[in-house]
């Protein structure tokens, strides 16, 4: 019965940060991708800064230049485009765009699912029968039409593609707050704090919001990368961005015409959106267990025998 | 399941009404057809007579009136730009939209399925980790750039498959080939996940006790108490193709409603939007009826 | 060495954890003989269902590892076989039934299908086994068994579904039954039918049997012989009635020196004007009535103990009581008001007074907050209660006052065990300095050691501060030790209220002597007492 004396020598409870560092060491495909998503993240705040001038600058002697050749400086590394300008800092550059709509798309989504989604786990009333109602209209709206709305009426920027965007997702958050919010009422410590008399707020906020934050930050990792598929593919189409703004959607349309000649125009762009996708779903991948109390033991595991 | 039935068809119903006069009273905000379909320089009274033939000179709210009591003896309108009833139009492309998703879904779910339960019995085996890891790829490709690179690479550079069109087998592989990427890395990693929890259950435990063999416990014990989740994706990723595979129709020239839906939008052929909508969205509704009757097939616990 | 049916030699089973190897047993060795009742005795974590696990081969390697030792089954060892040899044994000669026989019947499969199961794939063919199936289920006590072959698990009773259970395990007619916990989330009455047809079936068959247990009085109705286990290893082995006359292990003795039901009984409080009195408490879900009219008065430093078996209402009065659910009808009268008709904010002002304690404290308290939050929490909700400088010390104070240290603030509920985590829970509610704590099963989910260690703590509450408890319980000795009077419900309704002592010693209705008769004693003799008594009268 050593169950009631106080614990000896108390779990060394390492603090979250360094238990995450280490579950992220143990998952090498989820080291490598939070890496490159660093890289990614970084060219897109800094890149323009420096790059901005050059990616614009059209050269015709570096029209379709091939990729590989280190002759026309370190810019032209991956080719030029079909103006001659540097294909390598124009993918740096249309990151920020790229990650701009991708991240400003998630996080509007986000707050608004999540806060919609949070009233209609919480009420009893109409507004649990309505605001459900609202994510089944918005999923069976075309999100296409709606682009196109938006590029006829308004203009098609960058933030109104957002807006496009955010709107089609709303219903993901929506429907996964709710459901989580539906479960997570009925938890004991749900109900001990309303014995104890916390308000709606407080329990809203101090006990399921913690609760459901992880499944919803999963979430989001996993649909930046479908948002950015779906930004590129709106430019691909010509009814998002529009020049001369550009994605990395935009790059492999406007390299489109010249597929049989010059393969890179397209080709670049297009490793550079599958290299993020594929890094924020592993990523994903990896939160989903590390999130979890009863898989985390997969990842702790392997860290041992790693370090 | 009558009352069931019922309050699905009202829900949908209500659903549908809200996106006819959204899409009616937006898709008027993309612009006037006229300007698009006759001559810069055409005369005044020419462009009041396309307005009149096309009952585009009444006030907005009367447009939209008739097309409502049209609609009540199903007449979807006309199309201006082929100048045929717009359901036919539809009913056209769906058809092979249609062929499309039923092949494709079919090949994906069979292999999703047997993939993702073999990776699932032994998590983090050899196969396990190759199937992830494809899967992820898959999930996160861009199908326009699969598509090009495709295009160059078997059709420019190989020349073995065809670059557009829809006459022969050949014209097939590659739309399905690019559409099965996405939905196939999605479903199995639904699998995988819903066989990893189905695997760690009691019953299963009880299975091995009465000295059930591994194959049964996966594809007899497990695999019907996965396939719940596995069924809501699938029917996710089918109305997703139904709603039309927009970029892949356009790549290949598919003459799906996808393909359909973009050009009817982009050339402001309003009748045809609005009767891709509903068609897609009846077809949508038919198919998670019967989703939810697979649930019930497969749940005992779950009767509407 | 005489050749034993089942033998465990030795045995020591390591799993790799987080936290390094953790060996679940160690040297542990046993065996079981033909038409013979073993019972292996021990609290969680002390490791008694490992090895039964490895007869079965369900223990997944890894993280699991078979570190040393031989498991013989009529003399062959199970360990060096093939999975498949050991799959032809399962099931046929050796079969196992599980605690919780909900999650451990596939849902989605009819029972019917699930038992034929078991014959068809050590050969029998399909009709066969769907003939034997019917057999089975009436032999089992199942009511319509052909009607019941096609229904699913969801259909049938938690009694019910332990039968279809054991039908399935005997279908071959295996040499070895093992049961683990097979009776542990049931009612008494029923925990009793199991039993009873476990016996039965036993005698019938000549079959061993091996039960897994934490519970004496499984022990004493059950056992020929006993293996308590603590920690991962045997402490003690013996015959059923010498253990429990003559433990040697000091373990041994403290688990029997801490089984409920052998203390003094309460006299009672003095008479006086109640604290709280009920009357015609009702509660309706649609035409489901949860609570038929119940009345009762709660003294001011009473202990009352509500019992009954699952779906007799007694926690949905707990939920009433406290506004968690609202009621249909009836008073609640405390200081002179309606509990059930208060005011936002005069429901705000009485959670002060009536606190709750709930069944897991694992579930209860907030995995993402500190010991000091949670307990915290109460002030900041109700923030004239104390100034917030005095928090800390007044945490520290609690803390001390249930057997904790203050150090253990800035911790999290999951370092701590379940017990301890029953006095943070505890601390909790008396943050808030209340007159009554309702305790919903509050000492159900611990193990018999700490159970008894957590009553003593509310009874010592209770002294120093005056507290009444409302105690829900479905376990009539923790009830008959600690409670002052005792209320017996059934079906929504009260059967019968009295003092400790007038229900346990002079039950007046024919439901109560049955809910007594079913409990069981941790002496094996009064067991057997009992047993024969049953037998008389069937006779």
């Amino acid at each position: 019965m050593t169950d009631e004396s106080p614990p000896i020598a108390p779990i060394a409870e390492k603090s979250r940060l360094a238990s995450f560092w280490s579950m992220l060491r143990a998952d090498k495909f989820a080291l490598t991708a939070a890496i490159f998503l660093v890289i990614v993240i970084a060219s897109a705040f800094i890149g323009p800064i420096f790059l901005e001038y050059d990616a614009g600058r059209q050269n015709l002697r570096g029209r379709n230049a091939p990729p590989f050749d280190m002759e026309r400086g370190w810019q032209f590394f991956l080719g030029g485009d079909q103006l001659g300008r540097p294909l390598l800092a124009r993918i740096i550059v249309a990151a920020r765009n790229t990650m701009m709509v991708a991240a400003g798309s998630v996080a509007a989504a986000m707050i608004i699912g999540a806060t919609l989604g949070l009233i209609a786990g919480n009420s009893r009333g109409r507004a649990a029968q309505i605001i459900p109602r609202i994510a089944d209209v918005i999923m069976s709206f075309p999100s296409l039409l709606l682009a196109v709305i938006v590029l006829y009426t308004l203009e098609p920027s960058v933030g109104n593609i957002i807006i496009v965007l955010a709107i089609t997702r709303i219903p993901i958050y929506l429907r996964t707050t709710r459901a989580e919010i539906l479960e997570v009422r009925e938890r004991m410590f749900v109900q001990a704090a309303k014995v104890m008399g916390a308000s709606q707020s407080r329990i809203v906020f101090r006990h399921m919001l913690p609760v459901i934050l992880p499944t919803l930050l999963t979430i989001a990792t996993l649909d930046f990368a479908f948002v950015m598929l779906a930004e590129s593919s709106l430019s691909f189409l010509g009814i998002g961005i529009q020049p001369p703004e550009i994605t990395w959607g935009l790059m492999v349309s406007q390299g489109r015409p010249y597929l049989t000649n010059a393969w890179w125009l397209s080709f670049w762009p297009g490793l550079a959106i599958i290299l993020t996708t594929l890094s924020l779903n592993l990523l994903s991948n990896w939160m989903r267990t590390a999130l979890d109390p009863q898989q985390r033991w997969r990842l702790e595991i392997g860290g041992k025998k790693n370090g | 399941m009558r009352s069931f039935l019922t309050k699905r068809a009202y829900a949908s119903l209500i659903s549908l009404l809200f996106l006819i006069v959204a899409v009616f009273f937006l898709s008027r905000l993309t612009g006037d057809p006229t300007n698009l379909y006759l001559p810069v320089d055409a005369s005044l009274d020419s462009r009041e007579r396309f307005r009149a033939l096309h009952g585009l000179d009444d006030p907005l709210i009367l447009q939209f009136g008739r097309y409502l009591a049209d609609l009540a003896v199903l007449d979807f309108g006309d199309s201006i730009r082929r100048s045929q009833p717009a359901l036919d139009v539809v009913l056209e492309a769906f058809k092979w939209t249609l062929a499309l998703a039923a092949i494709t879904m079919t090949i994906v779910t069979i292999t999703a399925i047997v993939i993702g339960s073999l990776a699932a019995f032994r998590v983090g085996g050899l196969f396990d980790r190759t199937a992830t890891f494809f899967s992820l790829i898959g999930a996160s490709a861009p199908d326009f750039w699969i598509a090009i690179v495709a295009i160059v690479l078997f059709s420019v550079n190989l020349g073995w498959l065809p670059t557009s069109g829809t006459g022969t087998v050949w014209h097939w592989i590659m739309p399905i080939g690019v559409l099965f990427i996405r939905p196939f890395g999605l479903i199995l990693q639904v699998v995988r996940g819903a066989m990893i929890t189905a695997l760690g259950s009691a019953y299963v435990k009880t299975a091995r006790a009465k000295g059930v063999a591994s194959r049964p416990i996966i594809f007899v014990h497990a695999l019907r108490n996965a396939m719940l989740p596995v069924i809501t994706v699938i029917g996710d990723q089918a109305a997703a193709i139904l709603n039309g595979a927009v970029v892949v129709e356009t790549i290949f020239g598919f003459p799906g409603v996808g393909k359909l839906m973009i050009d009817s939008i982009l050339q402001r052929d309003f009748a045809v939007v609005l009767a891709t909508i509903m068609v897609t969205a009846f077809a949508i509704f038919v198919m998670n009826l019967l989703i939810d009757l697979a649930y019930a097939v497969l749940d005992p616990r779950i009767r509407y | 060495m005489a050749d034993h049916l089942l033998e465990v030699q030795d045995l020591s089973v390591t799993f790799h954890t987080v936290r390094g190897p953790v060996n679940a047993v160690r040297n542990v060795s046993w065996h079981l003989d033909r038409g013979e009742v073993l019972a292996i005795l021990g609290e969680s974590g002390s490791g008694k269902s490992v090895s039964a696990s490895a007869v079965m081969d369900l223990i997944d390697i890894p993280p699991g590892e078979i570190a040393s030792g031989r498991i013989l089954f009529e003399g062959r060892d199970l360990l060096t076989m093939s999975h498949d040899e050991r799959r032809r044994i399962n099931g046929k000669r050796i079969a196992m039934i599980f605690q919780d026989p909900l999650s451990h019947l596939n849902p989605v499969y009819s029972v019917g299908w699930q038992i034929e199961e078991t014959m068809v794939i050590h050969g029998t063919s399909r009709a066969d086994a769907q003939r034997e199936t019917v057999a089975l289920l009436r032999k089992v006590g199942i009511p319509d068994p052909e009607g019941a072959a096609v229904k699913y698990p969801h259909q049938f009773s938690g009694g019910q579904r332990q039968r279809l259970m054991i039908a399935m395990a005997l279908a071959l007619r295996p040499d070895v039954l093992i049961a683990d916990e097979p009776t542990t989330a049931l009612d008494v009455t029923v925990q009793a039918q199991i039993l009873g047809l476990l016996e039965q079936l036993q005698a019938e068959t000549g079959m061993g049997l091996l039960i897994i247990t934490h519970d004496l009085g499984v022990v004493a109705e059950m056992a020929d012989r006993v293996v308590v286990m603590n920690a991962g290893e045997i402490v003690e082995t013996g015959s059923a009635t010498d253990v429990y006359r003559n433990p040697q292990h000091p373990y041994t003795q403290k688990l029997i020196a801490a089984a409920p039901g052998q203390g003094d009984m309460s006299h009672g409080v003095p008479e006086q004007e109640p604290l709280l009195r009920l009357t015609g408490v009702k509660k309706n879900y649609g035409a489901f009535t949860a609570l038929n009219g119940i009345s009762f008065d709660l003294m001011a430093g009473e202990t009352l103990a509500v019992v009954g078996e699952s779906g007799s209402g007694k926690s949905t009065m707990a939920k009433v009581l406290l506004q968690l659910e609202e009621a249909s009808g009836g008073q609640a009268e405390y200081k002179g008001r309606d509990l059930l008709t208060l005011s936002p904010k005069e429901l705000f002002e009485m959670r002060r007074d009536i606190q709750m304690v709930f069944q897991d404290p694992t579930q209860s308290l907030n995995p993402r907050m500190s010991v000091y939050q949670l307990i915290s929490e109460a002030w900041v909700i109700h923030r004239d209660i104390l100034p917030k400088d005095r928090w800390k010390a007044r945490v520290a104070e609690l803390l001390e006052q249930v057997g904790l240290l203050a150090e253990h603030m800035h911790r999290y509920p999951h370092q701590f065990s379940g017990g301890q985590r029953q006095r943070i829970a505890i601390a909790r509610a008396l943050a808030l300095e209340p007159r009554i704590i309702v305790c919903d099963e509050a000492v159900s989910a611990l193990d018999v050691s700490i159970q008894a260690q957590v009553i003593e703590l509310l009874d010592k509450l209770r002294h120093e501060l005056g507290l009444s408890y409302i105690f829900i319980a479905h376990d009539l000795p923790v009830v008959r030790d600690f409670a002052d009077r005792v209320i017996v419900m059934q079906a929504g309704e009260i059967v019968e209220q009295g003092s400790v002592r007038q229900i346990f010693e002079a039950p007046r209705m024919r439901y109560t002597q049955d809910l007594l008769a079913a409990s069981l004693d941790p002496d094996p003799e009064v067991q057997a007492a009992r047993r024969n008594s049953r037998l008389e009268i069937a006779q």
